[in-house]
């Protein structure tokens, strides 16, 4: 499978990708530059953490209209996969490629800490691999990550089943203490209708080796390699 | 300062900050009066701030070298082998004066000035950590200065992409006019791919590129080069204005145009700014430069020369290329969208040479300006000092109830949790950082190689201040032994000394005694000094901070999967105190926070001991028999056990005993160097014993893990036994609940 990690002015989580693609899931993987139009061979696009353009106006609002986010329409149209994480959630948003937007930490501070999250819908190639209910652990690093949407997008997200991940406690519950921005209903993470195009704060990239704490970002990866390596060496859990 | 520049005289350089000697010294080498930007420079690099004037004599006492040791003092920082082909870089600078007129932008770009200081030579940051000291807790100012020093580090740091992994915060009211923000970095390099600012070779382009020049932190070098009065306020335009955004372009345009072969030498425009580069990057290689400031980019109208070469703007470089290169350095600065404007030549003559439009505004030999007067101004201890020290802590009463004490010293803001601070900075960007902030020092991995770095930073100003050689050293002792806690070998220290006024007889003592103890410590557990900062003047209307030398100490780990962490890990694991008996409640966190005394005499220190004690610890480490390990610092050896007992994923109790050598507050609460605790499973046991019997220092077995309450016997006395939770209670809130 191949990768392709989008830096803009500003990112800082592309190496982290870059790594955990190439050194631990061993896949080839290339830096994709923000002005490229190109991105024929790729299989997945990553937009990682960072501060875009210093997210100066909106967190992502100037990279959501960058070359390289423009021709993601096409990319996506011809079935390519798209991981936006953190900042790369808030400029798929930007771009419209997502609904919603990200807004401001309820606590209007930085946050950098560890969450658990419940798995909602695990029928996506990022989370095939996992189960409904399932409870990963991984990071989050943001300012500005509290979504929100309007009432009927919200409806429709629901409906269509297009929630990936809650903030949740240990047990999977879905609470107001568990909740570390004050996103609406608790949301981390959704997918567009396609199920082609995943959105989420947390850092799977931080969650992807036992030294560095955890592996469940890893359970991500796999879910995607499972969906495109045709071997049958995945297995879904 | 527009229109027309003033005369220079004796008076305007009297009011630059300038003595009427050194005014002489410039009317004799120079041959005439200095034009008016002239008197700029001088006043800037002449400032202690830049020169180190009064510090340098006492600074040559500290050892610098050493057989890891890549780049000692003199750059912009230090480096270090590491082994594996790498070197890590790093250094710790003070950003006190702007941090307190406006904390957020202060405490900011002094984040992002440390960065610069590590990029520009090659390295990109891995790490930062900040050491804080603030007011009484109680003060509204304190909280004010606490939330935007937090909120600036956060900022910029998170923006930039480099993680927060560790740092202290302490209070005390002497730092009420004066905060303390320091802050460390340490980056990764190829050991063969340091860079350096130097202007060689005559005739190589000199290129100005990062940010644009404003009018902002004019004066920077010279405000932080004298006291502060009631009307510090009004210095607010002096404080300069960061953009980290900007930053981590400069840092990836840095490393990218060093790939290409091109640069000759390069220097981040700090304090002094333009003036400081051009004038120090050929001093050091016996060159001079001839620049245009017209060429400098600019973002204000009408700027004069000596406003060009004394604007402290934020995120720029100036960088020497090889000739014929030019176009290299365009190319990744045009990538990057940075200016890159080429404003002047390396030359022969050993002058800086400043034009506008052509027309010479400033002509210096660089030797002059970059070679300060050195002063060794007279020193005194300070009168009541012996008296302080003669205070005996036996005279106070004895706590009645040992268990509320413990948890009163949990929650003392120096001692609480400083989570709400940590969870404001990314901690994991990189995905280097194996430890997290919260333990004796935090641990990140070397990608590529088995190897890992701890790095923590300590200072304890109380101490020094009873007695400030001694204080010192054990900053450099209590330093490098969280680097070994954590199992890493300590490898080079950097220092921000942090004292009031030089032109004080009694301060200039307690700054010369410390950087003897330092020097002391750090001959012992030969760790050399490779870079660091002075910082005086640290006064507000007479009132001098405590003196606060903050040590930073890089250590390795040649496999990065042998490390310890300070809490408990299980239930079950014996518990060993090693190191020597002697602690004193002279100075300790305990009188202070019960008794509102600061006073007595500190437990002596035997520097072959703390060597000792040291290599013993890491060879448990590594041989993987501690479960825990974790420094006896503020709080004694109790604090240390509740510490153990909280701070980890899980909270576990333990039970202890110690000897009822002296009375039970100081038993428990006494503090003394060279303490450590470390945990073991039963089954290691043996093991470790055999190896403390060959590590020939004191030890003993004080107690087992489990439970949930920590229980203390002192004696034959249960007089502490309290819930592990309502320990964690007071220690997870004790902090937040003063500044939130």
């Amino acid at each position: 499978m191949r990768f392709g990690v989008v830096v803009f002015p500003g990112t800082w989580s592309d190496c982290d990708f870059h790594y955990v693609i190439s050194e631990v899931l061993h896949q080839p993987v290339q830096y994709v530059w923000h002005r490229e139009r190109e991105l024929g061979q790729l299989d997945c696009v990553v937009l990682p953490g960072g501060f875009s353009y210093g997210d100066y106006l909106r967190a992502g609002a100037v990279a959501g209209r960058s070359p390289v986010v423009e021709a993601l329409g096409d990319f996506v149209a011809r079935g390519g996969l798209v991981l936006g994480s953190c900042n790369g959630f808030q400029i798929l948003c930007e771009a419209g490629l997502l609904p919603g937007v990200l807004t401001r930490n309820e606590c209007l501070q930085y946050r950098c800490q560890s969450t658990h999250l419940v798995v909602e819908n695990a029928d996506t190639p990022f989370t095939r691999g996992l189960r409904p209910g399932q409870v990963l652990t991984m990071p989050i690093s943001h300012g500005e990550g509290k979504y929100y949407a309007d009432p009927e997008t919200l409806a429709r997200l629901k409906r269509q089943n297009l929630v990936v991940f809650r903030y949740a406690a240990a047990d999977g519950s879905v609470t107001k203490a568990s909740n570390p921005n004050g996103s609406l209903e608790n949301i981390a993470g959704i997918v567009n209708a396609e199920g082609t195009v995943l959105g989420m704060m947390p850092h799977p990239e931080r969650a992807s080796e036992t030294a560095m704490g955890g592996t469940d970002g890893l359970l991500m990866f796999q879910s995607l390699l499972g969906s495109l390596v045709e071997d049958g060496s995945f297995l879904k859990r | 300062m527009t229109g027309a520049e003033p005369k220079v005289t004796l008076d305007l350089a009297l009011d630059a900050g300038l003595t009427a000697e050194e005014y002489d010294r410039i009317l004799t080498r120079l041959g005439r009066e200095p034009t008016y930007p002239e008197l700029g420079l001088f006043s800037a690099l002449w400032s202690e701030h830049c020169a180190y004037k009064h510090s340098r004599v006492f600074l040559a006492r500290l050892p610098q070298s050493g057989p890891h040791v890549l780049q000692g003092p003199g750059e912009n920082a230090g480096a270090i082998d590491i082994g594996d082909g790498w070197a890590v870089v790093f250094k710790i600078e003070s950003h006190n004066h702007p941090s307190f007129i406006e904390p957020f932008q202060g405490a900011a770009t002094g984040v992002g000035g440390i960065l610069r200081d590590i990029f520009t030579m090659g390295a990109r940051p891995i790490a930062l950590l900040d050491s804080l000291r603030f007011g009484d807790p109680d003060a509204p100012k304190t909280r004010h200065l606490v939330n935007g020093v937090v909120s600036g580090i956060s900022w910029y740091g998170n923006c930039f992409g480099c993680p927060t992994v560790g740092g202290e915060i302490a209070f005390a009211p002497e730092y009420a006019g004066n905060p303390l923000v320091n802050v460390m970095c340490v980056g990764l390099v190829r050991a063969d791919q340091i860079f350096r600012a130097r202007a060689d070779g005559p005739g190589n382009p000199v290129f100005y590129v990062g940010n644009k020049t404003g009018r902002d932190g004019i004066h920077g070098a010279t405000m932080a080069s004298a006291t502060f009065d009631e009307h510090a306020e009004e210095r607010r335009p002096t404080v300069q204005v960061g953009d980290p955004f900007t930053e981590k372009l400069l840092l990836e345009a840095c490393l990218e145009v060093m790939r290409t072969g091109a640069v000759v030498g390069i220097q981040d425009m700090g304090a002094a700014g333009l003036a400081c580069c051009t004038s120090e990057m050929p001093a050091r290689s016996a060159t001079g430069m001839d620049v245009e400031l017209s060429r400098v980019p600019q973002r204000e109208e009408g700027m004069t020369p000596y406003e060009i070469l004394l604007s402290e703007s934020q995120e720029r470089m100036l960088l020497v290329a090889a000739r014929g290169r030019e176009a290299d350095v365009r190319r990744v600065f045009a990538k990057w969208e940075l200016d890159a404007v080429e404003i002047g030549r390396v030359t022969a003559e050993g002058q800086l040479t400043a034009r506008l439009n052509g027309e010479v505004v400033a002509h210096v030999p660089v030797d002059l300006l970059a070679e300060a007067p050195k002063y060794q101004r007279p020193t005194a201890e300070p009168p009541g000092l012996a008296e302080l020290r003669a205070f005996d802590p036996l005279t106070l009463p004895e706590p009645g109830d040992y268990g509320a004490a413990l948890v009163e010293l949990l929650a003392s803001p120096t001692i609480a949790s400083k989570e709400w601070a940590f969870r404001q900075y990314d901690q994991q960007v990189g995905i280097n950082t194996l430890v997290l902030p919260g333990s004796d020092a935090a641990v990140l991995r070397v990608k590529g190689t088995s190897r890992a770095l701890a790095v923590s930073t300590d200072g304890n100003a109380r101490q020094v201040l009873l007695d400030p050689r001694q204080g010192a050293a054990m900053a450099v002792c209590e330093a490098a032994r969280n680097v070994s806690c954590s199992g890493g070998e300590p490898r080079g220290v950097t220092d921000c000394l942090n004292f009031g006024s030089p032109e004080r007889p009694e301060i200039l003592w307690q700054f010369a005694e410390a950087v003897e103890g330092i020097a002391l410590a750090c001959r012992a557990l030969d760790v050399p000094v490779v870079g660091g900062n002075v910082s005086f003047y640290n006064e507000t209307s007479g009132q001098a901070i405590l003196p606060t030398p903050i040590i930073g100490v890089v250590g390795v780990l040649d496999d990065a999967s042998r490390r310890a962490t300070q809490w408990f890990q299980a239930p079950g694991h014996r518990v060993a105190l090693l190191g020597p008996p002697h602690v004193s409640l002279g100075g300790s966190e305990y009188l202070w926070t019960r008794h509102r005394r600061l006073a007595g005499r500190l437990a002596p220190l035997d520097l072959e001991v703390e060597r000792r004690v040291q290599r013993a610890v890491r060879a448990a480490v590594s041989a993987g028999l501690a479960t825990a390990t974790h420094d006896c610092s503020e709080g004694g050896v109790a604090v240390a056990l509740a510490e153990g007992c909280v701070t980890g994923r899980e909270l576990i109790g333990c039970m202890a005993a110690l000897p009822a050598d002296a009375r039970a507050d100081v038993t428990l609460f006494g503090e003394g160097p060279s303490r450590v605790l470390v945990a073991v499973e039963p089954e290691r046991v043996r093991e470790f014993e055999a190896l403390m019997a060959e590590s020939a220092i004191p030890w003993r077995w004080i107690g087992t893990t489990g439970g949930d309450r920590l229980v203390v016997t002192v004696g034959t006395k249960a007089i502490v036994d309290v819930d592990v939770s309502r320990l964690e209670g007071a220690w997870r809130h004790g902090f937040e609940r003063h500044v939130a």
